[in-house]
């Protein structure tokens, strides 16, 4: 039987959700039994094949986060938002209060120990977005994978229901949001 | 036994209780459906609701079917000229300010009722700004276990993002807006319990907003202290004592290690706030 390919990325997020996804730790071994990594930090595979899942780490904070998760909801056909960020934007969004030039000015300018103040704007840069949003205001998202970060038993509970063929359902001892 | 005998049964009418999901649960004259779920130890959802202070019936997640209840229909009720077959007697009320009266044949713990219980929080969480990893109520607070609760993975809506202030000008207690779901908790126990009315709501629906009562409108110029019931009550993070910040880790707090639904939290959950180092 082939094995079931999955994609990762980590957009606006910290990679704590990544992170969480090794603590699997030796499990790991027999998940790669029944699972190939595509595109993922894991493996540096710059672009997605065709995939069974997308595990999308992170919400949307400029244009190459959402182009990013286009290309992952055009390529996977199960696409899960993994973590607090990817579901409500999470700590990222703490930057809606303000606008954008507040943002810059603080981190840029205004802040403790700047050398040399200037607002970065090298054109390799990808554009800031306007506000941080989650996931599913762009795309259309399947399941959802809760905590900050989602523990290793929320990340087996849903991928071993996913590939035994159930509807994952995460027990109600392994949900929570911090 | 008979399908005649079996209706007799099941139209007897115990006095003085009331049925929960097939229980039957027995209640004084004078209380709410709620005070006799709570005493009985059947766990109806809530947020707004605290036992003794006066229900408000505001946050509509003890919302319970009531399938009939004792009251007469006359042949002119206009209810029973419907051309549909409808149940007139069904309906829909908030458990903590609808009496409990003999023979109601209550739904609560239902799939249905349930999905719309979670509709509910998912919009008080998109409504405001709820971001748990960054809030230090986190597995203290009752939305967010009334979420666990009912299964919440997602917000659904979009996010509103409002834009609200935080108020620190008083020295031992802070007020974050961000948090707020307007149960009302704050300005009941203020206004019964302190006897001080420090809190109150101010504007209508989308605008609604908790404000202080004081010249300037910041708590530093209200009578607040730290020992206020108002203080402690609060089901979100949205009023935190200062200098108490992150003294039980994550991973260790009330709904850490209990689930919502367990009957008696509530003086628990009290007793911790206010003594935060047992």
């Amino acid at each position: 039987m082939s094995k079931i390919r999955i994609a990762t990325t980590s957009l606006a997020g910290c990679f704590g959700c990544h992170m969480s996804f090794l603590d699997m730790d030796e499990r790991l071994v027999a998940l790669l039994e029944h699972v190939e990594l595509n595109r993922s930090p894991l493996t540096d595979i710059k672009h997605c094949d065709p995939c069974d899942i997308g595990l999308v780490e992170g919400g949307l904070c400029n244009a190459d986060n959402v182009h990013v998760l286009r290309e992952f909801r055009a390529n996977c056909k199960i696409l899960i938002a993994v973590g607090a960020c990817a579901i409500n934007g999470g700590v990222p969004a703490m930057r809606n209060h303000f606008n954008l030039r507040e943002c810059l000015e603080e981190a840029f300018l205004n802040g403790v120990g700047v050398d040399n103040p200037q607002i970065p704007n090298d054109i390799e840069l990808p554009l800031l977005l306007d506000k941080v949003h989650p996931l599913h205001e762009v795309v259309h998202i399947d399941y959802y994978l809760p905590g900050c970060p989602p523990s290793a038993d929320e990340f087996l509970s849903v991928l071993g229901d996913l590939l035994e063929g159930r509807e994952p359902a995460l027990p109600k001892n392994l949900l929570h949001y911090d | 036994m008979s399908a005649e005998a079996n209706m007799t049964t099941t139209n007897t009418v115990t006095p003085n209780t009331i049925n929960i999901d097939g229980q039957d649960i027995p209640f004084k004259n004078g209380q709410t459906i709620m005070d006799a779920a709570l005493a009985a130890g059947v766990y109806i959802p809530h947020l707004c609701h605290k036992p003794g202070l006066t229900p408000h019936g505001s946050c509509k997640l003890c919302t319970v079917d009531i399938g009939s209840r004792s009251m007469s229909t006359s042949a002119s009720d206009r209810r029973t000229q419907t051309k549909f077959s409808v149940d007139i007697d069904r309906r829909s009320v908030s458990a903590c300010t609808t009496p409990a009266v003999a023979g109601q044949q209550i739904s609560n713990d239902t799939p249905a009722l349930n999905e719309v219980r979670k509709t509910i929080t998912q919009m008080l969480f998109i409504e405001g700004n709820h971001l748990c990893p960054a809030c230090e109520k986190t597995g203290n607070c009752t939305l967010q276990a009334v979420a666990y609760h009912l299964g919440m993975l997602d917000g659904h809506f979009p996010q509103f993002f409002p834009r609200r202030e935080v108020d620190a000008s008083h020295p031992t207690v802070m007020l974050d807006l961000d948090r707020c779901i307007l149960c009302e908790l704050c300005v009941r126990a203020s206004r019964e319990v302190d006897g001080k009315n420090v809190f109150a709501i101010a504007g209508r629906g989308i605008n609604a907003h908790l404000i202080v009562n004081s010249p300037s409108g910041k708590l530093v110029d209200s009578d607040l202290e730290t020992g206020d019931m108002a203080v402690h009550i609060c089901p979100v993070g949205a009023i935190l004592i200062k200098e108490h910040g992150y003294e039980v880790p994550i991973g260790r707090r009330t709904f850490d290690l209990h689930q919502v639904g367990e009957i008696g939290l509530e003086p628990v959950i009290l007793a911790k706030a206010r003594h935060t180092n047992e």
